[in-house]
């Protein structure tokens, strides 16, 4: 079956985006169509005393300027987080309240204060910067490592010492153990460097009321317009969920950062029902700057204790995690469940503690960006067992080897149980594909040319397919993380698939058609794949967490399985034939060992005419299918990169990256290998160039593609990918998910290249030319001099 | 971007008019710079006057001695200029890596030169080369033309219509780029002509374009990279930023001013 499960069919969706015929929230015109600019804090900590928009009221084409006590007194309700977290001394998370727009304290600059509703956009911009605000600047505390430091500026008052949670994880007495008995201990310091998601179409809202109806409609840039549909209906009360469609049409790009409810598209759905016009709002470059969700920004000790033989006896980090100025959707759950639970790494460790102290600060706020806690536990692992091996003179490779986890299902000391992989094997090829027995030649031959070469390693596993409801539901986790789909066969044979998954660039379009085009043998053609429409798609969980392909393609397969078991039924009754001795061969079900046969498209009619069903079958031929998986999924991975750095001025070229992954089943093996492309581009992108960066004041200095370096083209080399699938046991596919996998190993594997090429293990993300050169200085004094 | 008034003169006399009869005028070249800081609404002008349509401003012209330049020029224009090529090549290949190619098709040498950012790769050439700045009132040399970040001995009515670049017999430019905007983080152009040289650092200096003098003595005597191993760059001269301290732009000008020498040849 050449459309079917493990080809490299070529995307569908492809056309339109390449010719640009893709339709974005932005492109979404309506006939009474105002435009929306929001005006914003201009310090990280202020009070807002008020606000005089007479001028800006004034201007041409202002229809209406609101503020947020007004919205307070419309009964909106205050921005909700979605899981609870418990400290572990057992009180309850501690976080600061978040109005959509400010009601006293503007907290991080780009906090929204007011909202312009305007005939047109430049209008509606120029009227914002008019607004003028009356405000006291107030002390702030700008700096992860800050926040919990004695006379630190409070970011709320009711959030004493800027704690959010001091959560724990493991067994701190045993891991103590462990280290006190340790034949060696290493101890890092490390900074997972702070994120701008940077999705290319930035986000967007246009919402209508219509007054007649009583009804709004939201199209929005969301990767789970469901939730958003929920969250605004349950907490935020805008309109019950009967009286509200969400709609994300095509989306460029999330990362993670469209996950989340924003207070614009909450104000604009208030805005259209107070102005009676439809109102858009599209946020410009710097605004995404300054208010999408960040990633990351975690500050880490870590300790790691191995026996004589190299084997870890136990591991041991402290971090403080950054969380911003307020609690965004899953911000509290990324640095617990999702970082927490992942220490283990590949390894089997026998005594592990983590805890994690989640701050305030005057910063926009952080949440999960691609990867999501798994990339800031793989990036202290990875880092931690190259430092160790480097200190106790062994290869990197064997002390890998060493600790690697040989049998599954493999119960970690951090609650999860992993379920399939052969971490020996992704290493043995990835080594091999990497010539790692040829890089001693390499070092020599670049240092001929005056060049540093460096060789680092990353072997990571993550935790994919978010989530077994219950288990998060024990956790702290609002909702269950299962997923919906819906399977309808037209009566002419052609399929729609209607699914809770969203695509913003995973492929589904194609993906998802390939399971119904291998289960039917019809041409992929005929699937078409339906998603990001509250009114057209009954429920969903939405995209994030590679979540798409191990839960939303299980409930896919369950609907499959539904359609096919009553095709087979309609199929033996027409052929009078038992349902055991039906088989589906390139479009058609066959009675096997004769020529009787029915066409696909002859099924679907029969379904539909309902002139001869078996007794008692309704007609019709659709089916729904809910799948809640029992575990999460666990891709693996080797990561090798080889690295030559020019010592004179700091600059790092990745000459080779080698990745090996097991995600399982793959559907589209070109679909994957341009998830990893790109997740290990991102991953570069955090090791190498980008980084958010504020002033003292809480001002940020990354505000625009001047100054936040994201990778391009000929930042990073051509990728050598390879797999090797060990399937998960836990859905009807043995699929992992593949989405978050390049970003979350790939760090590590960067910076081990790069200090073991400059000799100096000092050194923190982005690691720019200007830091690689100044921690080469660090090690070669007598060259600094010169 | 706010409403502004758009002109577009056939001649630089009536460019100088309307921009004399603005209340505040800016000149409209490529419009590289100009347009998005409009947009962003960091520039407000009033009117907008476009000298690209004045004869005579774009194109090169060869006396034998000097290569000039008009001012509406684009960068790609002057990367694939047979003649700046052949005579110049070290100056074809600067505006061959400015921006990308969008921009190298619409912004113009002259707007670069006006404008001087303290980064942008054009200002390093006309100081580096000893070139002159021709306006609508007079003939400016390099050495009096920056003035530091942003500012150039141009008056408020006045507009550049060419340069002047004398040809020398070595001339090269390296960059280190930035790694986010692209920009210029040291640049340094380095030109030798009858014995003397002259080293010009853009990107770097904490105002502006600037020459070396240290390295300029040091090349005069013997034109070669180790020249330069005993030249000292003041990092309490440069700028510091995120992207990099004084101590590493120092480093970067003094690699950057080898590598044009070793360009130049």
């Amino acid at each position: 079956m050449s459309d079917g499960i493990g080809a490299r069919v070529k995307r569908k969706e492809d056309k339109r985006f390449i010719t640009g015929k893709g339709k974005y929230t932005d492109d979404i015109r309506t006939e009474n169509q105002a435009y929306a600019a929001f005006v914003r804090c201009p310090v990280a900590h202020a009070k807002i005393n008020g606000i005089n928009a007479d001028a800006a009221l004034a201007m041409e084409g202002v229809i209406a300027i609101h503020t947020g006590p007004e919205m307070k007194e419309d009964g909106i309700g205050d921005m909700i987080t979605g899981w609870a977290i418990t400290s572990k001394d057992g009180s309850p998370m501690n976080c600061g309240v978040w109005n959509p727009m400010v009601t006293t304290y503007g907290r991080y600059v780009g906090d929204a204060i007011a909202i312009v509703v305007a005939e047109t956009q430049a209008q509606a911009r120029a009227a914002a910067e008019a607004v003028e605000l009356d405000y006291e600047e107030l002390p702030a505390t700008v700096f992860t490592g800050d926040a919990l430091n004695d006379g630190a500026a409070q970011v709320h008052e009711n959030v004493p010492g800027n704690m959010i949670y001091d959560w724990e994880i493991g067994d701190e007495a045993k891991a103590n153990a462990g280290l006190a008995n340790a034949h060696h201990v290493t101890e890092l310091e490390m900074v997972n460097n702070r994120l701008s998601p940077n999705p290319m179409e930035p986000r967007s809202a246009v919402a209508i009321y219509d007054e007649a109806e009583d009804h709004y409609t939201l199209y929005t840039t969301s990767q789970n317009p469901h939730v958003a549909r929920l969250v605004l209906s349950a907490f935020y009360n805008v309109a019950p969920e009967h009286k509200l469609r969400v709609i994300a049409p095509d989306v460029g790009g999330g990362f993670g950062s469209k996950i989340y409810i924003y207070p614009e598209e909450i104000t604009c759905l208030w805005a259209s029902m107070k102005t009676g016009r439809s109102v858009k709002w599209t946020s410009d470059r710097t605004e995404a700057f300054l208010t999408d969700a960040h990633g990351r920004d975690h500050v880490t000790k870590a300790t790691m204790g191995f026996d004589a033989d190299g084997r870890i006896v136990a591991f041991k980090t402290d971090t403080i995690a950054n969380i911003g100025a307020y609690v965004s959707l899953f911000a509290t759950v990324t640095p617990t469940y999702l970082h927490g639970t992942l220490l283990s790494g590949c390894y089997d460790m026998p005594a592990i503690y983590g805890n994690v102290k989640a701050v305030h600060t005057n910063t926009a706020p952080v949440d999960a960006y691609r990867g999501a806690g798994r990339p800031e536990a793989t990036y202290t692992i990875e880092r931690m067992m190259e430092t160790a091996a480097r200190e106790m003179g062994m290869d990197p490779a064997e002390l890998r080897r060493k600790n690697f986890i040989n049998e599954f299902p493999y119960q970690t000391e951090v609650i999860l149980q992993y379920d399939s992989g052969d971490y020996h094997k992704l290493l043995d090829m990835a080594q091999k594909e990497a010539d790692v027995a040829g890089f001693e030649a390499r070092k020599a031959e670049a240092a001929s040319r005056g060049k540093l070469r460096g060789i680092g390693y990353s072997t990571f596993v993550e935790a994919c397919g978010l989530a077994p409801s219950a288990a998060v539901g024990s956790l702290g986790s609002a909702v269950g993380l299962w997923e919906s789909a819906e399977v309808r066969v037209n009566p002419v044979g052609t399929i729609e698939i209607l699914t809770g998954s969203h695509s913003h660039g995973q492929s589904h379009q194609t993906t998802f058609a390939q399971l119904a085009a291998d289960r039917f043998g019809v041409p992929i053609d005929n699937v078409q794949v339906i998603h990001g429409d509250t009114d057209k798609v009954q429920f969903g969980m939405g995209t994030y967490g590679s979540r798409s392909g191990p839960v939303g393609m299980s409930a896919i397969m369950k609907a499959l399985d539904k359609v096919e078991a009553k095709a087979k039924k309609i199929a033996a009754h027409t052929l009078e034939a038992s349902e055991d001795d039906l088989v589906i061969e390139n479009g058609e079900v066959k009675v096997a060992g004769t020529d009787k046969k029915m066409a696909w498209h002859e099924i679907g009619l029969a379904a539909y005419i309902a002139h001869n069903l078996p007794e008692g079958m309704e007609p019709g031929l659709k089916e729904t299918a809910f799948f809640d998986p029992v575990n999460f999924s666990f891709p693996s991975g080797a990561l090798i990169c080889e690295v030559e750095v020019d010592p004179d001025t700091g600059v790092t070229e990745i000459v080779k990256f080698t990745a090996v992954d097991d995600f399982g089943t793959i559907i589209n093996p070109m679909v994957v290998e341009g998830q990893v492309h790109g997740g290990v581009t991102q991953g570069i992108g955090q090791a190498m160039l980008e980084g958010v960066v504020h002033d003292e004041s809480g001002q940020l200095l990354t505000a625009s593609y001047m100054d936040y370096a994201m990778p391009r083209a000929d930042d990073v080399p051509s990728y050598t990918l390879d797999h090797n699938s060990t399937p998960s046991p836990l859905n009807p596919l043995g699929i992992k998910g593949c989405g978050e996998a390049g970003a979350i190993g790939s760090p590590p594997a960067v910076i081990n290249a790069i200090t073991d090429a400059i000799g100096n293990n000092d050194l923190d993300m982005p690691a720019t030319p200007s830091k690689v050169w100044a921690a080469l200085q660090a090690v070669k004094p007598a060259m600094a001099a010169e | 971007m706010y409403d502004t008034n758009y002109h577009k003169p056939s001649s630089v006399a009536d460019a100088v008019s309307a921009l004399s009869g603005a209340e505040d005028g800016k000149v409209l070249a490529g419009g590289q710079t100009l347009l998005p800081t409009m947009k962003q609404h960091l520039a407000a002008p009033s009117d907008l006057v476009d000298i690209r349509a004045i004869p005579g401003m774009v194109g090169v012209d060869d006396d034998g001695d000097a290569l000039t330049i008009g001012a509406a020029t684009t960068h790609a224009e002057v990367a694939a200029d047979p003649t700046v090529n052949a005579k110049l090549p070290g100056l074809a290949k600067l505006a061959g890596g400015i921006g990308d190619p969008a921009v190298r098709h619409m912004g113009t040498i002259g707007g670069s030169v006006a404008n001087n950012d303290p980064a942008a790769d054009y200002p390093a050439a006309v100081l580096g080369l000893g070139a002159t700045v021709i306006t609508s009132k007079r003939e400016i040399a390099a050495d009096d033309f920056f003035e530091g970040m942003f500012t150039t001995a141009l008056e408020d009515d006045e507009i550049i219509t060419a340069i002047r670049f004398p040809l020398a017999s070595k001339a090269a430019y390296a960059k280190f780029p930035n790694p986010a905007s692209r920009y210029a983080m040291a640049g340094v152009f380095v030109a030798e002509s009858g014995g003397s040289v002259r080293v010009a650092v853009t990107g770097a200096g904490a105002d502006g374009v600037f020459r070396h003098e240290g390295m300029e003595n040091a090349l005069s005597g013997q034109f070669s990279e180790s020249a330069l191993d005993y030249t000292d760059v003041d990092a309490g001269d440069m700028l510091s930023d995120l992207h990099g301290d004084g101590a590493y732009r120092a480093n970067l000008v003094k690699v950057m001013a080898k590598r044009a020498v070793a360009k130049a040849g």
